[in-house]
This record gives structure tokens, sequence and C-alpha cells, in this order.
């Protein structure tokens, strides 16, 4: 667990294998860091340094991890989650600065609650958290919101989180607007009227176990649209949660032809298909739902050429008594802020879809960079903004254990590889394993 | 005995042995029910359920009836309730059925896998009577106990399946079941009704009524749920009957010795004729009676049965885990 108190003043961390996409550095390196301020990081630091020695070979430091797709709950539903408790989850993932979704009670869609977030995530315990604003009034798809004023709340993006606007005619005006803004927009690609009752990707798993099916489709004509009308307004795009190929392709095309468009899918997108269904068990129900095996490859492959530029947890929390009935009663969503980082080390560094620097953009500096965030590297001078991985570390997912105040994992019980062992952010220890310290 | 399973949620991965096993065990029973005194002390001192979270009344009054034939003790729990109330009742009857000790839960529920939710949170042992679109495993393991009795045997018929196949747990449990036992599963209806990639479960896919019946030696027909038209899945009643209705002229297309079943309730003069319905080819009445000794052969094996329950009272039965 984590105790930043006892993290020393002063302390030398040697031997670590530094990747830091941004400066493409991916070497074995010392680090210095003297009351949170990365003072150097060298390819070998001389043994009189002052200071606590940390011998970390065979560890990897890492720019922290930035979280694109967050649902914290507060306000309005901190049963599920709380921003403390959203904080201390992130930061056992190792990610040091999240987006919030605005799909809060009330909703994030004015500069009040904007505010209200910002104050309490300020004593939150250091994680960064960053709230987008809704793109819509009340996220109810049928009047702007007031992207001026929360803009100058400190929102760098806007969204209705997981509900797409459903009028092609205000999406394109709140691209309009929010191009003018300098805002991004992020998509919740779904045609609700495709999905329906829908509750797991539709194919012959729903057909043989009886639920109602979700098509490819209903993604993929709001994406082809969503794209359509960047291309029509000139307005940053990113879409969240991609899961299927034809979502992919439809991604690839759109960058081929220079719009300004970016994406974004999960780790158990990575990691799970809709076969998990057959447990009949509502962890499984997700938004978009799991897909087939072979959309599974196709998100790889898009990570792998740059299609999808990011990896984020869609963390969804939900208290265990409202996941625990049958799938058709049961809210869609999963946590993993806390899984994350391990999951994508399975599929996507053991898999070898990418290499470290890779998946370290993906879940880092591309982050920031599409958001419009300093920060996502090894910055010598300023405040230490990293995480230190233990790769080869192996734990089993435990419900007992997430800092997460909801257990609504996919990947209960399961074993996974990579450990985070020490999460610092903007200089303070947010998360610590008392291992590390021997 | 193969059938050695704990719970029936579905047919889907059962075997021929085990099928086989169930309408063996079925027939004893069926003897019991042509005796002047109807009743056997096989589940003597056990306690069933039926909890029955849709309306229904010919499966419940079934298995009420089975459980009585087999001497079990039993309640009953029936409840409607809006979708959004589902989740919450399903976890309370959880909670009370483990308070009142029951062992065994005939389950119908509008949720597909509520059978499988049940079956994960209690002890006693769980009997699917119909879950959402997914299975209803007895039903179909009597309309093949009828049609074996009819035609003296199961492999290598052909058996056509007329309908809203996507919304029907008796086709899918119908074609698990048949193709376990060796016999060839043709699906037809309107191409909305056709669920996604059910070819891959084995069984033929036509939307030409008259191309599936050719040579049937038996045609199953589903009941048309009214509410279809309002979903936008057909475009009316008349076109339906008049395209897919099960006439004595589209009889003539199947073999010669074809048998029709229904699960009932029946549409009359929608999907089926009423001639056809009352004619001599017609087995739905048979299905009724046979369905008792098939749910007792159920409730008997889950609680571990062996060997001829019908015929003796069965020495000390354990927990049938």
């Amino acid at each position: 667990m984590s105790a930043p108190a006892e993290f020393p003043e002063r302390v030398v961390i040697r031997g670590v294998r530094v990747v830091d996409p941004d400066s493409g550095i991916d070497e074995i390196r010392d680090l210095l860091i003297d009351r949170g301020v990365l003072e150097a990081m060298e390819p070998s630091l001389p043994p009189g340094v002052d200071g606590v020695d940390l011998s970390a070979t065979g560890k990897i430091a890492a720019p922290g991890l930035q979280d694109m797709r967050v649902h914290l709950r507060e306000p309005g539903d901190e049963e599920a989650e709380t921003i403390q408790s959203g904080a201390r989850a992130a930061a056992r993932g190792g990610v040091t600065r999240l987006l919030a979704m605005p799909d809060t009670c009330p909703v994030a869609d004015n500069r009040g609650v904007i505010e209200q977030i910002l104050r309490s995530a300020a004593e939150a315990c250091g994680t960064r958290i960053v709230p987008a604003g809704a793109l819509t009034k009340g996220r109810e798809g049928a009047a702007l919101a007031e992207m001026m004023e929360l803009r100058a709340a400190g929102v760098c993006a806007v969204t209705d989180a997981d509900r797409a606007v459903v009028s092609s005619d205000l999406m394109r005006r709140a691209m309009e607007y929010a191009r003018g803004a300098d805002l991004l927009v992020i998509s919740h690609c779904e045609d609700p009227a495709l999905r329906g009752a829908g509750v797991m990707n539709e194919g012959y798993w729903s057909t043989i176990l009886g639920m109602r099916g979700i098509p490819t489709e209903a993604e993929t004509t709001m994406l082809a649209r969503d794209i359509a009308l960047s291309r029509r307004t000139g307005c940053r795009l990113h879409i969240g949660h991609v899961s299927c190929a034809q979502a992919v392709s439809l991604i690839r095309q759109a960058k081929a032809e220079g719009l300004p468009v970016s994406a974004e899918t999960a780790p158990h997108y990575l990691a799970l298909t809709e076969q998990e269904m057959r447990s009949y068990d509502a962890l499984f129900k997700v938004n978009p739902p799991l897909r087939t095996e072979a959309d599974r490859r196709a998100l790889k492959e898009g990570l792998r050429d740059g299609t999808i530029d990011v990896v984020a947890s869609d963390h969804a929390p939900h208290p265990t008594e409202r996941k625990a009935v049958e799938v058709d009663a049961a809210p869609f969503g999963a946590i993993g802020l806390e899984t994350a980082l391990s999951v994508c080390i399975e599929e996507l560094i053991v898999q070898q879809v990418l290499d470290w620097p890779g998946l370290i953009h993906a879940m880092s500096s591309r982050v920031a960079g599409i958001l419009g965030w300093g920060g996502g590297r090894m910055e010598i001078g300023a405040p230490a903004d990293l995480l230190l991985i233990d790769p080869d570390a192996v734990w089993e997912v435990q419900p007992d254990r997430f800092s997460s105040r909801s257990r609504n994992s996919p990947f209960l019980g399961r074993t996974l590889t990579g450990r985070v062992l020490l999460t610092i952010a903007e200089g303070r220890v947010t998360h610590m394993e008392t291992a590390l310290l021997g | 005995m193969s059938f050695r399973r704990r719970h029936l949620l579905g047919l889907e991965g059962m075997s021929r042995d085990e099928v086989l096993d169930i309408l063996a065990t079925a027939r004893s029973f069926r003897q019991v029910l042509d005796r002047p005194i109807k009743r056997v002390p096989a589940l003597q001192g056990v306690t069933a359920c039926n909890a029955f979270f849709e309306p229904s009344t010919r499966t419940r009054l079934s298995f009420e009836l089975a459980e009585k034939r087999l001497s079990a003790d039993t309640i009953n729990f029936a409840s409607g309730g809006s979708s959004v109330s589902k989740g919450e009742t399903l976890r309370d009857t959880v909670r009370n059925i483990e308070a009142m000790r029951v062992d065994v839960v005939v389950i119908r529920h509008g949720a597909s896998g509520a059978p499988h939710f049940l079956a994960r949170n209690i002890d006693g042992h769980v009997i699917n009577a119909g879950d959402g679109f997914h299975e209803h495993p007895t039903q179909a393991l009597l309309d093949l106990y009828t049609i074996q009795e009819e035609l003296g045997r199961l492999e290598g018929l052909k058996v056509t399946i007329v309908g809203d196949i996507a919304h029907s747990r008796v086709a899918r449990s119908n074609l698990w079941g048949l193709q376990a036992v060796g016999a060839e599963v043709t699906l037809v209806g309107p191409t909305t009704l056709l669920p996604a990639e059910i070819e891959k479960a084995g069984v033929r896919v036509k939307s030409r009524l008259e191309e599936a019946l050719d040579g049937a030696d038996v045609v199953n027909v589903l009941r048309l749920q009214l509410e279809r038209m309002r979903g936008g899945f057909l475009p009316s009643l008349r076109e339906y009957a008049a395209t897919w209705g099960i006439t004595r002229e589209r009889l003539a297309l199947c073999s010669p010795n074809v048998r029709v079943m229904h699960p009932g309730p029946i549409n009359r003069g929608v999907e089926i004729s009423d001639e056809v319905a009352d004619s001599r080819e017609s087995l739905v009445l048979d299905q009724v009676t046979n369905g008792v000794a098939v749910r007792m052969a159920v409730l008997y094996l889950v609680r571990g049965g062996r060997g001829n329950g019908a015929e003796r009272i069965p020495a000390q039965e354990g927990s049938g885990a």
C-alpha cells in the first residue's frame, strides 16, 4: 500500500530503464530526485551523490500515465466512487493526471460544477484531476453547453461522455462552436436506436445466449457521421473507446485524409471478447460491448500502425449490488484504473504489438499531446512526474485490494503481469509499494 | 446413467447420452400418469419452489403437477415486474429462497441468464423453465419425447422449426437437443426474425417456407408474439399468416407421415390454421401430457435420482450434488 511519508527526501534510483518517448530515451539511467524534483537523469551518477540509494535493476521508469477517460462519479454517485478514491486508484495504476468525464449529477456542463470538482480535486491525493465539460446542456443533446465559460474554468475538452449527440445538426453546431473555443470534442459513437435494448455484441454469441445484440453499426454509422462533420467543421475530434475493426478502418481512412481525428481504445477491448458473456456475468457488460476476436486483433493492429493513438482505462465504477444482478438489469461499465497498465503490458508488450516507448506514448505522452497538456515527459529540473514499474511482477486481481470504491472489474481473479511500484505526481509521491524500499 | 448435472440450465453442450437418459427416465414416469394412483414417493421431503417472474400458465401448472406426482412439497412465487425492478426482485428472491431452505428452484424469467445467476448464488438445484430468448430446456425435452413416442426414433429425422426464431427460447433449446440426438434441424422464418449467425450452430437456415418444409418429418410451429409488429420486424399479421402460416396445403410438401407441434398458446389462424391445429397430425395435446413426465424426470435426475424412480422408493437420497 502507499505510504508517502516514508519516501526519502533525496533518493538515487540506480540502473533503471528510462522510457521517455518524448525525448527518445530508452536506456539505463540513474535518477536523482530531491524533494520531489527530478534533478538528474544520467547514464551513471557517481557513488558519492548524497541520498538514499535505490537499486532498480530490471525496473522501468516512465513519465506518469495520463488517462483520458475516467468516470469519477462525484458529485452525485459517491457510493460508486469519489474524487478522492478515484485519485487514489489512479495513483496505484501509475496515473498522475486524468480527464474526468462530465456525466456527474449535476452534469459538469457549467462553470460552477467544474469549479466544485477542481476544489475537491485539490484536496485529493495528488493525482491531477482535469474535468471535461459537457458538449450539450445536461448531456441532453438539445442545446449547446456554455463552452467559453467551461474553457475559462479550465476545461480543455468537451463531451457528452457515454451519450452521442443524436441530432446531426446540433452535433455540427457543437463542433463548429468547439473549434472556435479551441476545445477538443470527444465523441461517444453510438446510434441509440441501433443499440436499442442491446447488452452485448450482436453475432453468434448473442444469438446463442439469447441476449439482445448491439451491432457494430451502432458504433460505425455514428463514427462515419462524426468524421464527416469533422471534415465539414475542421473541429479536432477524438473518438472515445473504439471497440471494433470497422471503426479502426474508418479512422485509418480519416487520418490518411489528414483530418484532425484521434482515437482511443480501452484495455478490456484488447484483452477480452464477447465470449466472456457466456458466464452471464454483468461484470463483462460494457458500452460499447466486448466484440469478437477479429475486432480485438484489429484494435491491436490499429495501435501498432498509429491509427489508434491512446489507451485509456474507461474506468466506470458501479457498486457491487448494481452489478450483481442479471445482465439485462445491470448498468454498463467496468473499473480499470488499477489494472490498465498491467493488462496493456500483457496484451501489447508481451504479445509484441508495441515496444515500451510505444506503450508509454499511448498511455502518457500522446494523451498529453492530444489534450494540450504539458507533461507526459521526463523533465530535468521540474517536479518529478513519473512512475516506476516492475514489468515482471505477477499479481492476482482480488476484489478486496482495490483503492477504488467499486469492484466491478472484468479481470477479477485473473493473474496479471507488471506492477506499479512508485507513482510521483508533480513531485508528490502518490503511491508506493512497501517492497520498493526493501 | 449419464445425466449427472446439478442444475438444468439449458441443452447447449448436452451429450446424446444425457438427453436419452432424461427421455428414458421420463418414459418410466409417463407410465405413472396412466395409473389409478398417479403418485410416487421419489421426492418425498424435498421442497420445490416455482419462481415465475413472467406470466405462464401451462409450464407452471406442468411443473407443479410434476412435483406433486413425485410427492415433493411445492411453493409458488409469481411476480410480473418491470424490467427496471427485475434485478431487485431476483436478488431478494435469492435471499428468501436461501432462508427457506428450498431444495429445488424452478425459475422462469424474462432475462436471459437469470437461472445461471440463481445457480451461482444458491445452494439448491436450479431448473430453467424459460429465460428470456435463451433456452427452455424442458419444453425441448418434451418435444423430443413426443417425437420419439410418435415416430419411434429421433436420429435422422428432419425437423423444421417455423417462425420467430430470434425471440424464441424454444427454438434454441430444440436445436441443441435435436442435434444432440442426431436429428437434422432446419429453421425458417421472416429474415428479420432469424438471429445473427445462427447457421454456425449447425442448423440449416431457410427464408422460404416451401423449401424448408420439403420432406420434413416434424414441423414445430412457434408462437408469434403480436408485439413484433410494433418493433418493425413485420409489416402485418395478415402478411405473416399468408406467408408463414402452416396450412393443410403446405403440409402436403412435407413427408407423408409428418407431425405438427406447437409449444402453445396458439394464435389460431396466424401461425397455424385451425384445421391443422386440430388435425390428426397435430401433437399439441400429447406435448402437454408428456410435459409432466419429462419434468418429473428432470426434477428426479437433478436431485441425483438414479434408476427407475417410478417403480421403487429410492434408498435414502443424499444432497444429490
